[in-house]
C-alpha cells in the first residue's frame, strides 16, 4: 500500500514537472524575439539549417557580407552555389565558430571571411550576441561561441533557457509574436538580406584618429584558428573587405590584413580599392548612405566577385547540376517575388521591409 | 552572492545534493564550509570581521562558562560547603562579577566593531559594511549573554559556534536566532525527508515570488518618487507610502522565506520572523508580528535587563516617592522603552532618520499605552467597536501609520521626510497621480497589474494562513491541484519576475541594516 502511494506520488510529481516544463517551453517560444517586425536581421543564422548543405562557397561575417553579396547572381552568372552565414556585428570568434559548425555539415571549396570584424577584440553588445547565438543549433561550437562572446552582464544559463533573458517581453508582446509562434518565413535569400531602396551616400563621417591601429590579440587568435581549421579541412580561406564606405576601413588596418594574407599565402581582396571597376555608384547603389549596398550594388559586387572566384580561385560552374538548378529555380522565383514586393511597397510609400 | 543570483541557486543545488550524500557529521562540516564560502563570496575582508566575532564570542563564552561552572563546582565541593553563607555569597558574586566583566569586554569589542564599521560606512561611500554584520553580531551576542545567564552551556566545539554565527541563510538579514533555537536541528545531521525538501522549496519559491514579482517590480516607482520629491509631491507622496510599504514587506518577508526555506530543505528549523504584520490592529501588535526575532532580541537583551537593573530600581523608588505609585511604575517603562527604541533605530543605521523613526515608534507606543484605559471605556461603551468591520478599520489605520513611519527608510534627511509626510495632506496632485501620473514613474500598466495580482495572492495566502499553515493545508489537496499551484508559482516567478539584463540586481532592503 505504502509502495503504491509512493509510486503514485512520484508519478504525480514527474507529471507536474513535465507540464510545468512544457508550459515554460511554450512561453519561451512566445517571448523569444521573432525579428519579423522592426529588426529583421536577428534570426538569419537559423535559416541555414534548412538548406541542403552542398555549397561551393560559404560567406562568413557581419552585415558587410549578408547585405553586400547576392548568391543568386553567383549562381545565375557563374554557376556557383553559395550561402552567407552572417549576422549583425558578428565578431571574429562568432564567425570562427560558425565556420567550425559549417564545416561539420559540409566541405565548401572556399570560405569567404569579411575582415571588418577584426576591429573588435572583445565582446561588444548583448543584443548582437543574441542575434548570432540564439539561432545557432546546440553544438560544442555554439557553447564555445557563447563563452567567447558573453559580455560581463550575461549569463550562460540565459542562453540555455532564453526565457530567463526574454521573460520581460511578456508585457510587450506584439502581434508578430503570436503570428510567428509556430513558424516564420525566411527573410534572406541564401543568407542575403535584400533591400531595393536607395539612399545616396552623402556626408560620410570623417574617420576619427585612433590611439592604436593594431588589431587585438584575441581577434588574431580566432583568425588564426579559422585559417588553421580551413587548412586542416582542405578548404580555401579567402579574406575580403566589402566596399562599404562606413565604418571606416583605415589604411593601417588594410596593411595588417595584407601582411597577414601574404604571410600565410591567403587571398585578400579589399573591394574598396575596386569600387570603379565594380561599377558601384554610391548615389544609387546603397540604401543607407554607404553603410550597405542595395540590390543593385550587391548584384554588381557579386558579379565582380563571381568572376574572381571562378578565374582566380578556380571555383568551377555547377550550372549543369540538375538538382541544384531545380532548387535555384525556386529560389530565384522567391528572389524576384521579393524584389517586386519591395518595389510595390516603395510605390505605396510603405517601409520596404 | 545575492539570494536572487544564478550563482546562489547553483550553490544551493550543489549544497543540497552534497548535504544528503555526505554521511553523519560531515554534513555539519559541509554547512560550515558552505556558510564561509557564501560569506566570503561577498568580499574576503568580511571574513576578518565575522572571524573576530566568532573567536571572541567563543573564547569569552568559554571563560564565562568556566568561571560560573568553576564557582558552582567549588561551592558544591566539601571545601565550598564548609564556607559560611556570606562567604558562599561572596564567592558566587565574585564569579558573577568576573563573568560579567568577560561578557562586557566581549560585547564592547563586537558592538565597537559594529559601531565603527557602520559609522564609517555611513560617512564614506568607499567603505563597505560587511554582509549582515548587524544580524550576526546580535545573534552571536545573544549566545554570549545566554551563557552568562546560565541558560545556555558554553559550547566547546568552535566549529559549532562558527556555524551558528555564520549559517549562510541567516547572515544576510536574519532571522536573528538564539543558540537554543538552532542547536537542536543545526548540529544534527538530517536524513533525506521529502516533506522537508518539498516544504522548504515551496517556501523558497514563495519568497522568490514576493521578492522578484512584487518588491523588485515596485522598486522602480519608489526610486523615481524618492529621487525628486519636489515634482512628486501630494498624490505621488501618497503613492510612495503605499508602494514602499508593499515593496518593503515583499522584499523582507520574501528574503526571510528564502532563508527559512533553504534551511528547511536540510531539515534545519529557523524561528519565524513574521506573522502577517499588516493584519495588526495596533502598533504594539505590529511589533509582535513584524521582525519578531529582532524585537525579541531587544526585549530579552535590552528591555528586561535595563528594567530590572539596580539603577532602574533606584529610579523607580525615587519616582514612586516623588510622583506617586503610578508614575513610579511607568517612568522605568518609559526609560527602558526609550533605550530600546533608540538602539533599534541606531541598529537600523547610524542616522537621524533611523533615530527619529525609533523615537517616534517609542512615542506612539507609550501614548497608546497611556490611553489604554480610555480605549477600554470606548470598547465597553460602543458595541460596534467589537465588530469585524471595526477590526478592519483598525487594521487599515495601523497600516497607514506604518506606511508613514516607513518613510524614514526612504530619506536620510528627517526634514525632508516630514515635508513628504505633510505633502500627502497638502500637496494636491491626487488627480494627476491617479489620473495617469502613476504610469509615468517607471511603472507601466502591466507592472502595476502584475504587482497588484501578486499582492492579492500574497494577501490571500496570509488569510488562509490564519487557520492553519498553508503548506499543511496544501497537503490535503489532490496531487494535480498541488502541482498546478506550485508549478503555477514557479512559472509566475520565471515569467513575471523582475530579474536579468535590463534590471539591476536589487539587494534586499534589509541588507543595509
Amino acid at each position: 500500500m505504502m509502495k503504491k502511494n509512493t509510486a503514485k506520488k512520484i508519478t504525480g510529481i514527474i507529471c507536474g514537472a513535465l507540464v510545468t516544463v512544457l508550459v515554460l517551453a511554450l512561453l519561451q517560444r512566445l517571448v523569444m524575439p521573432k525579428y519579423m517586425s522592426d529588426v529583421l536581421e536577428g534570426g538569419m543564422i537559423a535559416e541555414y539549417y534548412d538548406e541542403r548543405k552542398d555549397h561551393d562557397v560559404v560567406f562568413i561575417g557581419d552585415c558587410e557580407v549578408y547585405e553586400n553579396f547576392s548568391p543568386k547572381v553567383l549562381w545565375e552568372k557563374y554557376g556557383i552555389n553559395s550561402y552567407i552565414r552572417g549576422s549583425a556585428e558578428q565578431l571574429v570568434w562568432q564567425s570562427y565558430y560558425l565556420c567550425e559548425e559549417t564545416l561539420k555539415y559540409e566541405k565548401p571549396k572556399a570560405i569567404v571571411f569579411n575582415v571588418l570584424a577584426m576591429e573588435f577584440n572583445e565582446p561588444q553588445k548583448e543584443e548582437y550576441n543574441r542575434m548570432t547565438l540564439d539561432n545557432m543549433k546546440w553544438s560544442s561550437s555554439k557553447i564555445k561561441s557563447i563563452r567567447a562572446s558573453m559580455t560581463g552582464k550575461e549569463h550562460f544559463i540565459e542562453y540555455v533557457f532564453p526565457i530567463l533573458r526574454f521573460h520581460s517581453r511578456i508585457t510587450e508582446l506584439e502581434e508578430a509574436d503570436l503570428y510567428y509562434f509556430f513558424d516564420k518565413p525566411d527573410v534572406t535569400h541564401n543568407g542575403y538580406y535584400m533591400r531595393v531602396d536607395v539612399k545616396p551616400a552623402e556626408n560620410i563621417p570623417e574617420p576619427r584618429d585612433l590611439s592604436n591601429y593594431s588589431f587585438g590579440e584575441n581577434a588574431y587568435h580566432y583568425l588564426d584558428m579559422m585559417r588553421e581549421l580551413c587548412e586542416k579541412e582542405g578548404v580555401e580561406l579567402i579574406l575580403i573587405k566589402a566596399p562599404s564606405l562606413y565604418p571606416y576601413w583605415y589604411p593601417q588596418w588594410d596593411e595588417q590584413m595584407k601582411e597577414y594574407a601574404d604571410k600565410y599565402g591567403l587571398k585578400y581582396y579589399n573591394f574598396l580599392e575596386d569600387i570603379d571597376e565594380i561599377g558601384l555608384d554610391f548615389s544609387l547603389d546603397t540604401y543607407d548612405s554607404g553603410l550597405h549596398l542595395n540590390l543593385s550594388g550587391a548584384e554588381k559586387l557579386s558579379d565582380y566577385f563571381g568572376n574572381i572566384l571562378q578565374n582566380e580561385c578556380g571555383i568551377s560552374s555547377r550550372a549543369d547540376d540538375s538538382i541544384l538548378s531545380a532548387e535555384w529555380e525556386k529560389k530565384i522565383k522567391a528572389y524576384n517575388r521579393e524584389i517586386e514586393l519591395q518595389y510595390d511597397r516603395m510605390r505605396k510609400g510603405e517601409d520596404v521591409k | 552572492m545575492l539570494f536572487t543570483s544564478y550563482a546562489f541557486l547553483g550553490f544551493l543545488l550543489i549544497l543540497f545534493v552534497l548535504y544528503y550524500v555526505l554521511p553523519g557529521k560531515a554534513k555539519i562540516v559541509l554547512l560550515l564550509i558552505a556558510s564561509y564560502f557564501f560569506y566570503l563570496s561577498s568580499g574576503l575582508w568580511g571574513g576578518i570581521y565575522i572571524g573576530v566575532t566568532t573567536v571572541t564570542v567563543y573564547v569569552f563564552s568559554l571563560f564565562i562558562g568556566r568561571t560560573l561552572d568553576g564557582s558552582k563546582a567549588f561551592l558544591s565541593s566539601p571545601e565550598g560547603k564548609a564556607l559560611s553563607k556570606d562567604e558562599k555569597k561572596l564567592k558566587k558574586d565574585q564569579a558573577k562579577r568576573k563573568a560579567t566583566l568577560f561578557m562586557a569586554f566581549c560585547i564592547m569589542i563586537n558592538i565597537g566593531i559594529l559601531a565603527v564599521v557602520k559609522t564609517l560606512g555611513t560617512m564614506r561611500t568607499d567603505i563597505l559594511v560587511p554582509l549582515g554584520i548587524s544580524f550576526y553580531t546580535l545573534q552571536s551576542l545573544s549566545y554570549l549573554i545566554d551563557v552568562k545567564r546560565g541558560t545556555e552551556k558554553a559550547e566547546k566545539n568552535i566549529l559549532k559556534v562558527a556555524l551558528f554565527i555564520s549559517f549562510f541563510p541567516l547572515t544576510v538579514q536574519g532571522p536573528i536566532s538564539r543558540f537554543s533555537e538552532l542547536k537542536d536541528t543545526l548540529f544534527v545531521p538530517h536524513k533525506f525527508e521529502w516533506k522537508n525538501v518539498s516544504y522548504g522549496l515551496t517556501r523558497m519559491l514563495f519568497g522568490y515570488f514576493k521578492k522578484l514579482v512584487i518588491a523588485d517590480r515596485l522598486s522602480a516607482g519608489v526610486l523615481t518618487i524618492i529621487a525628486d520629491t519636489g515634482i512628486y509631491g501630494g498624490g505621488y507622496a501618497f503613492l510612495l507610502l503605499i508602494l514602499y510599504t508593499a515593496e518593503l514587506y515583499a522584499d523582507f518577508t520574501g528574503g526571510i522565506d528564502i532563508a527559512i526555506g533553504a534551511a528547511e530543505v536540510m531539515g534545519i528549523k529557523v524561528p519565524e520572523n513574521f506573522n502577517c504584520p499588516y493584519f495588526s490592529t495596533s502598533l504594539k501588535e505590529y511589533w509582535r508580528r513584524w521582525h519578531i526575532t529582532m524585537c525579541n532580541w531587544f526585549k530579552n537583551y535590552v528591555f528586561y535587563p535595563v528594567s530590572i537593573s539596580k539603577w532602574m530600581g533606584k529610579i523607580k523608588k525615587f519616582t514612586g516617592s516623588h510622583f506617586g505609585a503610578y508614575m513610579g511604575k511607568r517612568i522605568p517603562v518609559y526609560i527602558s522603552s526609550f533605550i530600546v527604541w533608540f538602539l533599534t533605530g541606531i541598529w537600523h543605521g547610524i542616522g537621524w532618520n533611523f533615530i527619529t523613526w525609533g523615537l517616534l515608534n517609542f512615542a506612539i507606543l507609550m501614548i497608546s499605552e497611556e490611553l489604554e484605559p480610555l480605549y477600554d471605556r470606548f470598547h465597553k461603551r460602543f458595541s460596534f467597536s467589537n465588530t469585524f468591520g471595526y477590526k478592519v478599520f483598525m487594521m487599515i489605520r495601523t497600516f497607514i501609520l506604518i506606511c508613514f513611519l516607513n518613510l524614514f527608510d526612504c530619506f536620510s534627511n528627517v526634514g525632508q521626510t516630514f515635508s513628504v509626510m505633510g505633502s500627502v495632506f497638502t500637496g494636491g496632485k491626487y488627480a494627476e497621480a491617479f489620473g495617469g501620473g502613476i504610469f509615468e514613474i517607471g511603472l507601466s500598466r502591466a507592472d502595476l497589474l502584475i504587482a497588484g495580482i501578486a499582492i492579492i495572492i500574497v494577501f490571500l495566502v496570509s488569510v488562509f494562513k490564519q487557520k492553519a499553515p498553508v503548506r499543511d493545508r496544501m497537503q490535503n489537496l489532490p496531487m494535480w491541484c498541488r502541482c498546478i499551484l506550485i508549478g503555477g508559482l514557479f512559472v509566475a516567478v520565471i515569467v513575471f519576475g523582475t530579474y536579468g539584463i535590463g534590471y539591476d540586481a536589487s539587494q534586499f532592503i534589509y541588507n543595509r541594516f
